[in-house]
């Protein structure tokens, strides 16, 4: 079977659906690879090095496709400069694994669907945990958040960290991040990674402890419609609840030096967080990255594929976050496209797509012409169920019940022990009782010392207590001298085991001991 | 006068075994500790054998009776001998079953020298003879149960004996009857006028029978009760019957009215029963559940049908984890009864060095049942010269498990199995573990898919972020330790 990388066409696009670590991977998996000429060259991978991972270079894309039986790429295909359509030049009944956007994408999905081929979009593959690996969106979206950090601090005209020099001091940038999906948690970090006060908004109030982790502090916003819809995304709200969330977006805009806005709804426009009265509100020289541009933007004067100037506020709308570090961003596809390959393919019957397969399902467009999409709705977001809560609770219960349920036995047992101790102190001769104080003071004084040890000196305590305890030589001994039958053997027998005790446990301990050091 | 003498030595080698258990709390102090621990040793044994050969002073010395000197020094000389090559030659692997072996020799001397004194005449003891006929043969007993126990202990970390619980049928009234039937004779013993049977006294007439009866009886109850507990316990067992060992020296002691034995006993008893307190909080059980046996069968022997987590395991190999380890900032080193077996200390100490030089964090976590002692991790890392500063208790590393981005486990399953925090089915929910699936990648080194010593399923090995590396621990690890080299050079 041929796999064929052929290189991206669509404006922009730097990045490539295979790198030749993954090549290398593909052809170990038992398949042939073809890359198109210069399909690495934008993302910094030269065609030699494919050619040394194991892959054969066609001249053109059309040599490609047409040797190929599995084609990988990124962007969904589109019209050529020389008029021809990726979709056409496809084999008939071939497979097509990359970012199709069907939903938006309706006709391309219908020209493919007439060339009878097997379609997997990146962008659909269900956001479940298992499947995280093949999660070519977050992937994506890790490393826009990241390059929306790096594009903000290019365009702001100062550090991001705060500073004493002896040129004067240096307040820290005061980044505010909107929406803390897998962008806004990557631009959280990136941002606090260079020193900024990093402070970040998300109407899902389960992301604060995520928000938190990062060093960031979460921005609360209450009002009542809970924000989690399925799989994972938010979802749309009604006015009063968006009104109430622009305006204290508005109050903490005034106060921030860089804005990076990465809110998004699935097969929607993207909500206005920013209003234009907002952006007059901040400083001069502060930068918005609206990550959402492509949808619209969550500011209405950002504009598309651009960066513009509006009030002294620069508005940073690029869409091809993830293609400006395209070799990166090409390693990480690469891994997810091969993750999602090695998902379907057995050695013994080749690439298979299982329905059953909750994962391969989602992915699945087009089978072999059959319109599959949308796949049935994924499995609600794992709630806080309330199972576990009375659970834990229980546990805890049972914790705090364990202690006083030990009191009482430990009260019987020191009942028990008195009522002994006072049988013994009526019915005993004197010198037992002068034995048992002897007894239990070195109980109690035993009981202290030992608390102190430190567990990693657990094992030599066991040896060279064993090596004390060998102190019974000393009964032995008196056994050897006593002048009862049989004392000599049965005092011999016990004086040399006792003896193997003693020498053995000291000398194993100061070889352990010896072995501890700083 | 030699009594004096003694008696003050005896207080001076008492007060040196307490100072030697103090200087444990540390390992600065710790050498210091064993020392003061062999002059204690010194002092006791010097001054008794001077008081056995002078018994009123120095000037009246009888002329020692050749023959018992010569099998006192003998008998001392050959178990010394004995002891120091043992202690030289045993590996620190094989710890466990050279503290299992030493235990069951103070229970069998405990026994010997309650028979002995039994049979020394009755007239020296006249005064409270009841008392002390119960002391002796409470001393037996304790000695015997320790005894057997131990060997079987013993037998079942050697391997020699299967680790699986042997569980008999209606096994709890078997030890009830045992011990109805010590405390029976107990009595019979007591009022016993003469030791053997002879023309004038039936066979129940004289202790002697009854006492070795009682010691047959003891010696199966000791190996009955650990043969009923399975092998993740042993850290528990091993520290139980050092506990016994104690108590059956200070038994001794109380037979033959001797301060220095009751104390060091008392010492070696409570030390021994604070540690098995700890192993059995570490595992989240009570003594009784250890001690009553049956664990480990319970969880084999359900199957675990659809509690499965059926996933899919994510196969790694050496230069993927090379790469993942050089990359990353914190690495911590989860060491199990894996390493231990295929002595893979010294080359996992080469990997942390070598990673340490390279700039990165690498530290060593130890759960407090690591190992089939208490301790046992601690001292092969020891032996593997690993700086005791970057080995790290449970408490310590937990709340640090999420900053870390690989956590290599070798050889352990139980100990970072997640389903003790959230699975309220699995046999070990509530034990406190490792958790370290919170890191950012788990490397498994495990030989193939088995369930751990609690024959308990592991689903962290099913995780999205666990990789698994197979193959027996020493050579995974060498072969991990050239391709980090071979990376590094």
């Amino acid at each position: 079977m041929k796999v064929g990388i052929p290189k991206e066409i669509y404006p922009n696009e730097c990045r490539v659906a295979a790198t030749p670590d993954s090549v290398q991977k593909i052809v170990k998996l038992g398949f042939e690879v073809v890359v198109e000429a210069g399909a690495g060259d934008a993302s910094s991978f030269a065609d030699a090095d494919y050619t040394e991972a194991g892959a054969t270079i066609a001249p053109d894309a059309r040599a490609v496709f047409s040797a190929a039986d599995l084609v990988l790429k990124v962007r969904q295909p589109i019209a050529r400069a020389d008029g021809a359509h990726e979709a056409d030049l496809l084999k008939e009944g071939a497979t097509l694994i990359s970012f199709i956007w069907p939903a938006q994408n309706k006709e391309l999905v219908e020209r493919l669907a007439k060339r009878k081929l097997t379609v997997l979009a990146m962008d659909a593959v269900p956001r479940i945990t298992r499947a995280q690996k093949l999660d070519a969106l977050s992937a994506m979206a890790n490393i826009a958040g990241y390059r929306a950090v790096v594009e903000a601090a290019h365009h702001f005209g100062r550090f991001f960290s705060g500073q004493v020099t002896a040129a004067g001091r240096v307040k820290p940038a005061q980044v505010l991040v909107l929406g803390a999906g897998v962008a806004g948690l990557a631009a959280i970090a990136a941002a606090k990674g260079l020193g900024a006060v990093v402070k970040a908004f998300d109407t899902r109030p389960v992301v604060r402890e995520q928000v938190e982790s990062l060093g960031a502090q979460f921005i609360e916003f209450k009002f009542d419609e809970a924000g989690e819809g399925a799989g994972g995304y938010a979802k749309q709200m009604s006015d009063a609840y968006l009104a109430a969330e622009q305006a204290l977006i508005a109050k903490h805009a005034a106060a921030s030096d860089i804005i990076i806005s990465t809110a998004l709804i699935p097969g929607r426009p993207a909500p206005v967080l920013i209003t234009p009265g907002a952006v007059t509100a901040m400083a001069q020289g502060s930068v918005i990255v609206d990550m959402a541009a492509e949808q619209g933007g969550n500011c209405p004067l950002t504009e598309r594929d651009k960066v513009v100037e509006k009030s002294g506020v620069t508005l940073v709308g690029l869409t091809d976050l993830p293609s400006r570090m395209a070799r990166q961003s090409s390693e990480l596809y690469a891994t997810t496209v091969l993750n999602l390959l090695k998902e379907m393919y057995t050695a013994e019957k080749g690439l298979v797509i299982d329905l059953k397969d909750e994962v391969q399902r989602g992915a699945v467009i087009l089978k072999d012409g059959e319109l599959l999409w949308p796949a049935p709705a994924p499995a609600a977001p794992p709630k806080p169920a309330p199972g576990p809560a009375p659970k834990a609770a229980a546990g805890n219960h049972g914790a705090a019940a364990a202690p006083a349920k030990k009191s009482g036995s430990a009260n019987i047992v020191a009942a028990l022990a008195a009522i002994l101790l006072g049988a013994a102190a009526i019915f005993g001769p004197p010198e037992f009782i002068q034995h048992l104080t002897v007894f239990l003071l070195a109980c109690v004084v035993g009981w202290h010392v030992i608390w102190n040890v430190t567990p990693a000196l657990h094992t030599p305590l066991m040896s060279v207590t064993n090596a004390i305890s060998g102190i019974i030589v000393i009964g032995g001994m008196l056994a050897l001298y006593s002048s009862g039958p049989g004392a000599l053997i049965l005092g011999g027998i016990a004086v040399l085991i006792a003896a193997i005790n003693v020498a053995g446990g000291f000398l194993v301990t100061q070889r352990m001991l010896k072995m501890f050091r700083k | 006068m030699i009594a004096t003498i003694r008696a003050l030595a005896y207080l001076i080698a008492s007060i040196l075994f307490i100072l030697s258990l103090r200087g444990l709390s540390n390992q600065e102090t710790a050498q210091r500790g064993n020392r003061m621990g062999v002059i204690g040793m010194l002092i006791a044994v010097v001054i008794t054998a001077l008081a056995l050969l002078a018994p009123v002073d120095f000037a009246s010395m009888p002329t020692p009776d050749w023959s018992l000197v010569g099998v006192l020094g003998g008998a001392l000389a050959v178990g010394c001998l004995i002891g120091a090559v043992v202690a030289a030659r045993v590996a620190m692997t094989s710890m466990p079953e050279l503290v299992a072996m030493l235990h069951s020799f103070v229970g069998a001397a405990a026994v010997i020298v309650g028979v002995a004194t039994y049979l020394q005449p009755a007239d020296a003891y006249e005064a409270g003879r009841s008392a002390h006929l119960v002391e002796i043969y409470v001393g037996v007993l304790v000695g015997a149960v320790t005894f057997s126990g131990s060997i079987i202990a013993f037998g079942k970390l050697r391997g020699m004996i299967g680790s699986r619980p042997l569980l008999l049928p209606g096994r709890h009234i078997i030890n009830l009857i045992v011990l109805t039937a010590c405390v029976t004779l107990a009595y019979v013993f007591v009022h016993a006028e003469v030791p053997w049977p002879d023309a004038g006294a039936g066979l129940f007439d004289a202790g002697m029978p009854a006492l070795l009866i009682m010691t047959g009886l003891a010696l199966l109850l000791g190996i009955h009760m650990v043969m009923a507990i399975g092998g993740g316990d042993m850290p528990v067992v091993v520290s139980l019957l050092n506990s016994y060992s104690g108590w059956a020296a200070a038994a001794a002691g109380f037979m033959l009215s001797n301060d220095l034995l009751i104390v060091t006993g008392a010492l070696v008893g409570s030390s021994g029963a604070i540690l098995s307190y700890i192993m059995c909080k570490a595992m989240n059980r009570s003594i009784w559940n250890v001690m009553l046996g049956g664990f480990g069968a319970e969880a084999g022997a359900k199957p675990a049908p659809g509690a499965a987590p059926a996933g899919k395991v994510t196969e790694t190999n050496v230069n993927e984890v090379a790469d993942w380890l050089l990359a990353a900032r914190h690495v911590v080193i989860v060491p199990g009864y894996g390493m231990a077996v295929a002595q893979a200390q010294h080359a996992v100490k080469d990997i942390s060095s070598l990673l340490i030089e390279k700039g990165v964090t690498c530290r060593y976590a130890i759960h407090p049942v690591a190992g089939r002692l208490p301790g046992h991790m601690n001292v092969l890392l020891a032996e593997a010269n690993v700086s005791y500063d970057i080995v790290k208790e449970m408490d310590e590393i937990n709340p640090e498990m999420p900053e870390t981005e690989v956590v290599m486990v070798i050889g352990a399953n139980d100990i970072v199995n997640p389903s003790a925090e959230t699975d309220t089915s699995s046999p070990i929910y509530g034990m406190p573990v490792l958790q370290v699936w919170k890191a950012g990648k788990v490397v498994m080194l495990k030989r193939g898919m088995s369930a751990g010593y609690a024959g308990v399923d592991n689903p962290l090995v099913y995780n999205d972020n666990t990789a698994m590396l197979f193959g027996d621990a020493r050579s995974s690890v060498q072969k991990l330790l050239a391709a980090l080299r071979e990376r590094s050079a």
